[in-house]
């Protein structure tokens, strides 16, 4: 990039994805000091601290909704689904970022993904085991749902109902799981290696030695791990528009008002997307600053993830011009009362407006470069729109069961202080795994980044298909 | 809530003008305090100390009870297990045995079902003219009190458990102490009675010590103001074409509701447009299902029924009343109907309420005199019950001789006066100052609380006896099961008074009958078999009476029967009536001095009374009206969960009593549901929650009593607000002159049903009956949205070879009573869930009745709506399903299949009628031993994260199928008979095979006011609903 053909200071030439006077040697250090010191940063214990009290509120969460049931928690009848789906679906979303980012942004070739990609894979995984939680737990026997869902051969010859989106569902999550762990692990395997050799505890070294499965860092190897890479990212592109699709399918699938709409999988994927990206900032902008990472993720790459963030917020804001488009150029009156209930007259309309305030207003502010240079303004519009889309599943699920086609069922619904617990506990969750995770493996991939400096690129003959546009 | 923006809103709106719910409920952290009131157990923390230490108290009962069992000489009736199978028992088919429901001395016929020994469900008796097959809530829900764990088990003396013979023994030395004063201390206070055998021992009782007296009371029945008439109506609503009731709910209220509700159904369930219906008039100071049905109902106050009533009397004529002056409104209504009236000459009917004095009664049967009514659509006799006290009088005499120190001993008879006597009596002090009381009853109450003995009282369903019905059919009470708790029955304990020690019921009742047949009882019975033939012994009159249940020719109405025709009419009271005087005088305003025989030739009017001076205003203030509560009662279901958690008609509310306001009182008041208001009259005052219930008349507070019991048992105890301190002895149904005040404060109410308006979409369809002549089919499908082709679907039609069931349910019958929801409550073992859990909308009810208002809220019109599971042809829920738990049946049902579900409550939120039932935490009592036996063995008891609903009845349906497999033919039209169908007092549900055109069901679906709930969704339900038609009086109906 440095040997641009473009002249300097043109505005066409691109933006160098890592702080200038860095090596081979100096990122390596810098990358392996933040696992292999004694010098932990107090931020980090606070972090995992206040993580690992919501996680211990989880555990008491899920332990006395075992012992005593759903009603613990504030669904009732008709709001069957609550929090419980509305974190599923918005943990679901917020490890999109990771697979767009990790696949889709390999397979376009954007170097800036390298900084990020670790990292966002990795936050991709722990958002999917929080997503994971709650189709398990909130079944009413989740004992047998861990497994009645799955098609295993039995004596009964008895299959779950392919017909359920439930069951696609199953199918998506799993999928998703299994490629991203897949995709993340291979990825992991050249920096276990470099872990490998720098550590210096034996026990430490052993261990990754083992999780390294053998890397030596040879010719044959990188040609194999390209290769697997490229397969992987082929494979997790499509996923990350098939699964947040499955999961709109939950709720375009049924009869219901406010769910019924043709819109929702382009929709949910640009949410999933959008509240990805925002979660993805959330977490790099303090762990940058813990580790001191402003070289390695520089301000391009943060203004680039806000540049997503406002393109697939305006994407789903277009959706939910959609849907109120479609409430009343259907002429259903049902879909026009759930429209009118939604955003008006109804007693949760408050959330619609909370809705647009974080989903809609706030987000514009990432129009003006300035704001998108400016670490605090960023970080509190990502907090916006993490909130933004944590409500807008509430609206989609609460709000339209609440009042449905016949108005004597038609219920108010309470959240309980396990729903709280609950959802706070698998943030808390998240946070643990994430902080865990950044202390014990390389957040960054240290091999890509190397692929980045100047020293890496053959000085002539590259310079035509250097890699980056 | 902001009245005012309501009103704004009503006034902008155009055409047909639904009005929004009163409020939202709103979630507060009061939801702990009802925790400890919870049934069942499970659901409740189990930590409140008073509820622990009742707990330890009944164990230690028990423990004690099982020690004095120990001891006694048990019975020789045996209860063993069977050596060689009895012919008719087959474990598995149940039994069913024909008995009756004593209730305020009138019968309410049953037939009991009973698995291997234990009666699970009551059903009414299908021969039995109260009943004709169907039963009300009461009915349904007593079989829960039989098994009810805190009913009284042992008999206590003075504080501590003793064992029969102690209580004979001490009751032979007080009634020896009696023998030689004639019995002067003696006093008997009973509920109505009306048992020929019990009558007779109460005779003998009161021969044997002639000083003695026998009073009676009950909160609820037998209860009048303004004095008692001495003759009762039995009508046939069935010949009716106009009906006018004045504050009677003779729909919902009273023994004769059931037949009432069939007959009157009758004129309602047209099978053709061009079928004539009736129409009613309802004046009523406080909404009932009756009023709901009316096609003009006028909110009146209690008290101006008098006026009204001589309005009507005067307009169609009849002698010696006039009219004074009356409101626009009233005016109008009252002219109205009077002219429907007097074109309905012996095809209508008057219908003066229990609630209204004598006068009024008195003013009905002059109209239906005056109007040929009499002896068609009416028929006037001496009242069932035996000597027609009135209960407020009676009471008032007993404490007054209780103060007086005349009462030696006092006998209580299934009875709780202390709880429920008129509060400026002061029943309990004057109680203390007894020398003996004792109290048989089911509970240990506060009566058995103050009583030096108590004995614990058989459940009827345990009890030996008889009891005559509305229209005195004679009815034997058969006992289903042995005492479970060792109870003992009313004349067993008269008996024993009588110095018959020892003798059981079952001698008792059937000496007196096998007597009877003899003919040497005092009263003389007619007892032949429904054919008119004598029969041949008194064993085979016993048996036969026993197989029926009932002895038809002792109805009063039976040709020739033996009973002393009505008295005359006493003449009509003047009018207009003073309203009744408020606080001072309990003076009885009997009615006019006795027969001056029928009406003279009215001579040229004298100078009718000049217009008398405008009625004295009515005393500044509110009036307030007292209801029983219309679950609980007088608080004798108070300790039945089932009976706790059904919603109230028209309000929905469950676990609770409060005081119903009208939109424009509780405007003026400026308050809304859930405040609380202090209501005083005559000093006394009580603190209760509103209710803001469109329709009550304006300055009318409609009290329910029945609630905040304290000793009944741990369903029951600390539920509701005891409203009785409001209720005095002269004037217990309606008061004036009540002040009320906000006390700022809120309580808490759990309704199920918190939206009560149509929004456009007409779930309810209603048509007049001029549209549905001149349009039948477009009339009732304009209402509804275009419903799609029915051939779009993605998947491929069920095909159905043999049998596919259906239902529909005809609204324009439906009362809205709630009976289907009890008796499908009890039928397929439904969980009781408590307050919490209905507050956060959580109910388990399978079948629910939907109500919705419509019009002005001043005075709405009001429907009806039950809603089982619609069994769709295409239903959303079994697409969704992940593990396939709710699956579509050959026979068309959505089964569901409990061991399959995992509770993901996909199918729930897909359910466009929202009929699917989740047990969130465990809501069946698994622990709680005496529920058990109350099971039907035949349903599943779900435990909790799987999700239920209405299949309808499908074991019924198996049942069925059995049989008619063993008989080697098809099942017929009328072999299945859902729980909900079969109590069905309005024969409203139809259950049966669509592919049979003939069936009834398949008949009703072909009416042109057939549709289907949301049928726009393509979901092809299977419960499809007639619409309403309603036919107004075309004088009135132009508002």
């Amino acid at each position: 990039m440095q040997n641009s053909s473009f002249p300097e200071g043109d505005f066409r030439a691109p933006v160098p994805v890592l702080a200038p006077g860095q090596g081979y040697r100096s990122i390596t250090d810098k990358l392996t000091s933040i696992v292999f010191t004694k010098n932990t940063p107090a931020a980090w214990f606070a972090f995992v601290g206040v993580g690992f009290m919501l996680v211990m509120g989880l555990m008491l969460a899920l332990t006395n909704l075992l012992l005593k049931g759903i009603g613990i928690w504030g669904n009732n009848i008709p709001v069957g689904w609550a929090f419980d789906i509305i974190n599923f679906v918005w943990w679901i979303g917020i490890g999109h970022a990771g697979t767009l980012i990790s696949a889709i942004l390999l397979l376009f070739k954007q170097d800036w993904r390298m900084s990020i990609s670790r990292s966002a894979e990795a936050m991709t995984i722990f958002a999917v085991i929080c997503a994971a939680l709650f189709p398990i737990f909130h079944t009413g026997r989740p004992w047998l749902a861990i497994y009645w869902l799955l098609p295993y051969p039995n004596t009964m010859t008895l299959w779950p109902n392919f017909r359920s989106p439930l069951i696609w569902d199953v199918f998506a999550v799993s999928t998703y799981a299994t490629v991203s762990v897949v995709f993340w692990y291979t990825g992991l395997i050249p920096d276990l290696a470099t872990f490998r050799d720098r550590a210096k505890h034996p026990v430490v070294a052993r261990i990754y030695g083992v999780l390294a499965l053998g890397w030596r860092g040879s010719a044959k190897h990188w040609y194999r791990y390209e290769n697997a890479s490229l397969l992987l990212a082929g494979l997790s592109a499509p996923l990350v528009l098939s699964v947040h699709t499955v999961v709109s399918f939950d709720f375009a699938v049924a009869v219901l008002p406010g769910w019924h709409a043709t819109i929702f999988p382009p929709y949910f994927v640009a949410g999933a997307v959008y509240a990805g990206f925002a979660m993805v900032l959330t977490l790099l902008i303090p762990l940058r600053v813990m580790f001191h990472l402003e070289n390695q993720i520089t301000m391009h790459h943060i203004e680039n993830m806000a540049k997503v963030m406002l393109v697939t917020g305006l994407i789903v804001v277009y959706g939910y011009g959609c849907e109120a488009f479609f409430a009343w150029y259907s002429g259903n009156s049902y879909e026009r009362f759930m429209m009118i209930n939604r955003t008006w007259s109804g007693p949760m309309a408050w959330s619609y407006w909370m809705l647009l305030v974080c989903n809609l207003i706030v987000p514009q502010l990432m129009w003006s470069k300035r704001f998108r240079r400016k670490i605090p303004v960023i970080f509190t519009v990502c907090m916006f729109v993490n909130v933004g889309m944590w409500l807008e599943r509430f609206v989609i699920i609460v709000t339209s069961l609440h009042r449905d086609f016949i108005p004597s069922s038609w219920a108010m619904y309470y959240p309980t202080r396990w729903d709280f617990i609950t959802l706070f506990g698998t943030i808390g969750l998240f946070l643990t795994l994430m902080f865990l995770f950044v202390r014990v493996l390389p957040m960054i991939a240290i091999f890509e980044l190397r692929t980045l400096l100047p020293d890496a690129k053959p000085k002539a003959s590259a310079a035509g298909d250097g890699g980056s546009h | 809530m902001d009245f005012a923006s309501v009103r704004n809103r009503l006034a902008g709106l155009e055409g047909r003008a639904y009005w929004r719910s009163l409020e939202e409920l709103a979630d507060s952290p009061e939801f702990n305090d009802y925790l400890h009131r919870e049934f069942p157990v499970q659901a409740s923390e189990f930590s409140d100390p008073a509820g622990r230490r009742t707990f330890l108290k009944l164990m230690g009962a028990s423990l004690a009870l099982a020690g004095v069992g120990a001891c006694t000489r048990q019975p020789p009736q045996k209860l063993v297990p069977y050596i060689r199978q009895p012919e008719e028992l087959i474990p598995g088919t149940p039994l069913f045995y024909a008995t009756a429901m004593p209730m305020g001395g009138y019968a309410y016929p049953l037939l009991a079902e009973n698995h291997m020994g234990r009666p699970t469900k009551l059903e009414g008796n299908p021969e039995h003219p109260a009943s004709l097959g169907a039963t009300d809530v009461f009915g349904q829900g007593s079989i829960l009190n039989l098994y009810d764990p805190d009913r009284s088990r042992a008999i206590v003396g003075r504080g501590e458990i003793r064992t029969w013979s102690a209580f004979m023994a001490a009751l032979q030395a007080t009634m020896n102490a009696q023998r030689g004063i004639g019995g002067q201390g003696i006093r008997l206070l009973t509920e109505p009675v009306s048992s020929p055998s019990l009558v007779e021992q109460i005779q003998q009782l009161l021969t044997d010590f002639p000083q003695a007296t026998w009073h009676q009371w009950d909160p609820v029945f037998g209860t009048v103001q303004g004095g008692a008439v001495d003759f009762a109506p039995i009508y046939s609503l069935k010949a009716a074409d106009v009906v006018v009731s004045l504050d009677a709910d003779f729909l919902g209220k009273g023994a004769g509701q059931l037949r009432y509700s069939k007959d009157f159904g009758s004129r309602r369930r047209i099978s053709t447009p061009k079928d004539e219906q009736s129409r009613l008039y309802v004046a009523e100071p406080v909404p009932t299902i009756t009023g709901a049905k009316a096609e003009h109902r006028l909110a009146v106050q209690a008290s101006s029924v008098h006026a009204l009533a001589a309005a009507l009397a005067a307009r169609v004529g009849v002698a010696g009343v006039t009219a004074g002056p009356l409101p626009d409104t009233v005016s109008a209504f009252v002219t109205a109907a009077a002219a429907d009236l007097a074109a309905h000459r012996g095809k209508s009917v008057v219908i003066a309420g229990d609630h209204q004095p004598a006068a009024v009664h008195v003013l009905a049967r002059a109209i239906n005199d005056a109007l040929g009514n009499t002896g068609t659509t009416v028929r006037y006799t001496t009242p069932v019950t035996a000597s027609p006290a009135d209960g407020a009088a009676s009471i008032t005499e007993l404490v007054t001789a209780m103060n007086a120190g005349k009462v030696d001993v006092l006998v209580i008879i299934d009875a709780n006066p202390v709880f429920t006597a008129p509060a400026n009596l002061k029943f309990a002090d004057a109680l203390a100052k007894v020398t003996t009381r004792i109290h048989l009853g089911l509970y240990h109450d506060d009566t058995a609380d103050l009583c030096h003995w108590h004995v614990p009282a058989a459940h009827y369903l345990e009890s030996w006896g008889d009891v005559r019905a509305f229209d005195g059919t004679v009815s034997l009470i058969q006992p289903l099961i042995a005492p479970i708790y060792d109870g003992r029955t009313a004349i067993e304990v008269i008996a024993s008074m009588n110095g018959q020690l020892g003798r059981s019921a079952f001698e008792l009742v059937k000496d007196f009958w096998t007597r009877a047949f003899e003919g040497s009882t005092t009263a003389k019975f007619d007892l032949k078999d429904p054919a008119g033939r004598p029969f041949a012994t008194a064993d085979a009159f016993w048996r036969h009476a026993l197989h029926d249940g009932f002895i038809a020719s002792t109805s009063y109405l039976a040709p020739g029967a033996v009973i002393p025709p009505a008295p005359p009419a006493p003449p009509a009271p003047p009018a207009p009536p003073a309203p009744p005087a408020p606080p001072a005088p309990p003076a009885p305003p009997a009615p006019p001095a006795p027969p001056a025989p029928p009406a003279p030739p009215a001579p040229p009017a004298p100078p009718a009374p000049p217009a008398p001076p405008a009625p004295p205003a009515p005393p500044a203030g509110f009036e307030i009206v007292f209801r029983p509560d219309p679950t609980v009662l007088d608080g004798r279901f108070g300790n039945n969960g089932w009976m706790q958690e059904l919603p109230k008609p028209l309000s929905k509310l469950t676990w609770d009593n409060v005081a119903y306001i009208g939109f424009a009182t509780a405007e003026k008041l400026g308050v809304k549901n859930e405040d609380v208001i202090q209501i005083t009259s005559e000093g006394r005052s009580i603190q209760m929650p509103v209710w803001v219930m469109p329709g009550t008349a304006d300055g009318t507070i409609a009290v329910h009593f029945g609630y905040g019991q304290t000793k009944m048992g741990r369903v029951a105890n600390g539920v509701g607000v005891n409203a009785y301190p409001l209720r005095s002895s002269s004037a217990p149904w309606f008061i004036g002159g009540a002040s009320v005040t906000r006390t700022g404060a809120t309580y808490v109410l759990a309704s199920t049903q918190t939206h009560f308006n149509m929004e456009g979409r007409n779930p309810v369809r209603v048509v007049t009956a001029d549209e549905y002549r001149h349009e039948p089919r477009e009339s009732v499908a304009r209402l509804g949205a275009e419903v799609p082709d029915k051939d779009m679907s993605l998947y491929t039609p069920f095909e159905y070879n043999g049998n596919k069931w259906g239902m529909a349910i005809d609204l324009n019958a439906c009362t809205g009573c709630g009976v289907c929801t009890l008796a499908c409550v009890a039928e397929n073992n439904i969980a009781v869930v408590g307050k919490a859990q209905i507050k956060k909308a959580r109910e388990m009810h399978w079948i629910r009745v939907d109500t919705y208002f419509e019009g002005s809220p001043d005075a709405p019109a009001m429907y009806h709506q039950p809603v089982p599971c619609m069994q769709c042809e295409n239903a959303p829920c079994e697409q969704v399903c992940p593990v396939g738990a709710t699956v579509h049946s050959d026979e068309g049902l959505n089964d569901m299949v409990y061991n399959r579900c995992v509770g993901t409550r996909y199918c729930s939120n897909n359910c466009p009628y929202k009929v699917r039932r989740f047990n969130f935490l465990l809501y069946s009592d698994w622990t709680t031993e005496e529920i058990k036996a109350q099971r039907n063995p035949d349903v599943t008891v779900r435990s909790r994260g799987v999700m239920e609903k209405c299949n309808y009845c499908m074991q019924r349906i198996s049942h069925a199928r059995i049989d008619a497999k063993v008989q080697g033919r098809d099942i017929r039209d009328g072999d299945i008979v859902t729980a909900c169908q079969q109590a069905c007092p309005s024969d409203a549900i139809v259950f049966g095979n669509l592919n049979d055109p003939n069936s009834k069901v398949s008949v009703l679906k072909a009416q042109e006011r057939n549709y289907g709930l949301l049928e726009e969704l393509n979901t092809h339900p299977r419960t499809t609903y007639l619409a309403v038609v309603r036919n107004p009086n075309p004088a009135l109906d132009k508002a």
